[in-house]
């Protein structure tokens, strides 16, 4: 079933009844070229670019849950590329150049919407280095705009300027970055999948993985064994308890981030800003609700909710940025899990085991990076060799210690990110 | 979330900070080589259940804490002063 504007007219001519599943349902068979545990964002788009990219198309993606149950539809949906570290730079560059392409490429409105985003300053110093962000940004091919605290003013005009402790200095603008339809990504990519033969197995938790001479030859679920020689894992939260199936021990540890989202409202923030000096950001979906985050709790937790301390610090950041958020009511809060590395940036690389593949340590940013990754960790599925754009996220790092990738400078420690 | 400093009894989460696992309690030798140390520095068993960890009564009486508590449902189990818990193991 192709999208397009004269079939919706068709359908909506004719009852809407010609709209079928986006994605088969099928049984698991008894054996696959690849396997891909969890059905987020990244499981998807590997399997969808195995199947397009690399031609194999006998593959399944195997999912605990339902589809869209994970963090791919529990984020705020920041799609961005203003890294600063060759390694992330490159990487979240191609990823957003495959975003600008994939509402075509998967016939599927994901609504990515590129209204910019604002990162805020609010000293000399912070000014520097945003500065010198905005050339990396820059010299990576990419797009960055300084703007003066009157630059900011013109497009943020109901910010408090003149706040005590923060006032506004000016801010970093991407014009390039925005959000995207968080679900419909999931959704687009499974059926891009499936199209192209790709089973996706819900329902289907992944229990064991089999290993002979250290090599993988498959897997044990609750729907049966699966035989396959290559898996992939892309389980996000869920990274160190399946590569303990393995016997691995990841360098993650698993942390609750939350969110909040308001009532609908008209029209009123057309960016996504970003207050990084009170760990606060916001946006408006086109339903209307204002969409906002804050930090990570800071302790390991697999509750898919939070506590009450973030929840006011994320309230009171928001009350300082721009008073008016005041009147807006808090419709719902929700929580995800997050898959913490010490240095804070992901790891796409082989394991020492053969066929088993990792892909884990998104931390809070690996909504941006779902069409990037599963392009580079496809490649590396179907290759064994890494992707030019994506040679950074080693595991052995940290082992190493050889191309950390500390984004925040606090340095390559758990509790530090 | 609540957690019992075992000096000033049941204080609110804010008054901590977070450390993060209790290996910190079983520090390899220097020389115990690469692996030894990758593990405990940054390799961890991140369990979706009953975990161990490290905080600091920091806003309190500045004493370290083993807290073990649940990480599904952010039940605490057990606190005990680490200096006690590391006398316990030699
Ligand atoms: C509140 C919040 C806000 C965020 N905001 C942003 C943002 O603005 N921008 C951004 O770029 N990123 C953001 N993120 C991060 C982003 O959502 C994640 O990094 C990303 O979604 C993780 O990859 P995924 O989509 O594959 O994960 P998931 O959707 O979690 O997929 C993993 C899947 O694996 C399945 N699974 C686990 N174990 C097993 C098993 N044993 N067998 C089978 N299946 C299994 C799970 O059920 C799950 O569906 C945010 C996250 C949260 C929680
Ligand atoms: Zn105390």
């Amino acid at each position: 079933m192709r999208f397009s504007a004269l079939r919706i007219l068709k359908e909506g001519l004719t009852g809407n009844k010609g709209w079928g599943a986006h994605w088969r349902d099928p049984e698991p068979k008894a054996e696959y070229d690849a396997i891909i545990i969890g059905g987020g964002g990244h499981g998807l788009s590997t399997a969808y670019y195995l199947a397009k990219n690399h031609g194999l198309t006998n593959i399944a993606v195997l999912e605990k849950g339902y589809i869209g149950g994970g963090n791919v539809g529990r984020n705020t949906t920041i799609v961005r590329a203003n890294y600063f570290l060759n390694g992330n730079s490159e990487f979240y560059s191609h990823s957003l150049k495959l975003w600008e392409g994939l509402e075509e490429d998967l016939n599927y409105n994901v609504m990515h919407s590129q209204r910019g985003l604002i990162n805020l300053f609010h000293s000399d110093g912070q000014r520097d280095a945003f500065v010198r962000r905005g050339n990396a940004m820059v010299n990576q091919g990419d797009d960055a705009v300084l703007l003066d605290r009157e630059g900011v003013r013109k497009h943020l005009p109901y910010l408090d300027f003149d706040n005590v402790r923060f006032p506004i200095y000016g801010g970093l603008l991407h014009p390039r970055g925005g959000t995207a339809r968080h679900d419909a990504v999931a959704w687009g990519f499974a059926r891009g999948a499936d199209m192209r033969g790709v089973d996706i197995i819900q329902n289907c938790e992944v229990t064991g993985i089999d290993i002979e001479n250290g090599a993988v030859t498959g897997v044990q679920t609750t729907r049966g064994a699966i035989k396959t020689k290559k898996i992939g894992m892309t389980v996000a939260g869920r990274s160190g308890q399946v590569a303990a199936m393995a016997g691995m021990r990841l360098p993650i540890e698993s942390h609750v981030l939350q969110a909040f989202v308001t009532e609908g409202l008209k029209p009123v923030i057309d960016h996504v800003i970003s207050f990084g000096m009170g760990h606060f950001y916001i946006s408006q979906s086109d339903k209307g609700g204002l969409v906002f985050g804050g930090d990570l709790d800071f302790y390991a937790s697999y509750a898919s909710r939070g506590n009450l301390p973030m929840k006011e610090h994320v309230m009171e950041a928001g009350m300082t940025l721009m008073p008016m958020i005041g009147e807006a009511k808090v419709l719902r809060s929700w929580g995800g899990i997050m898959d913490m590395t010490p240095d804070g940036s992901p790891i796409i690389d082989k394991s020492h085991i053969d066929g088993l593949y990792v892909n884990a340590g998104w931390c809070y940013g690996g909504f941006k990076a779902v069409p990037g990754s599963g392009s580079v960790f496809s490649h590396l599925i179907a290759t064994d060799q890494h992707h030019s754009e994506a040679t950074g996220f080693r595991l052995d790092r940290f082992r190493t210690g050889v191309g950390l990738m500390d984004e925040e400078g606090t340095g390559s420690q758990h509790n530090l990110h | 979330m609540r957690l019992k400093c075992p000096v000033c009894g049941e204080r609110d989460r804010r008054e901590f900070y977070y450390v993060g696992d209790a290996v910190a309690l079983a520090r390899p030798d220097p020389d115990a080589g690469e692996a030894a140390w990758d593990d405990y520095v940054h390799n961890r068993d991140n369990p979706a259940g009953v975990t161990r960890d490290l905080w600091q009564h920091e806003a309190g009486c500045a004493a370290w804490i083993v807290v073990t508590r649940n990480t599904v449902s952010h039940e605490i189990l057990e606190t005990a002063l680490a200096a006690d818990v590391k006398r316990a193991m030699s």
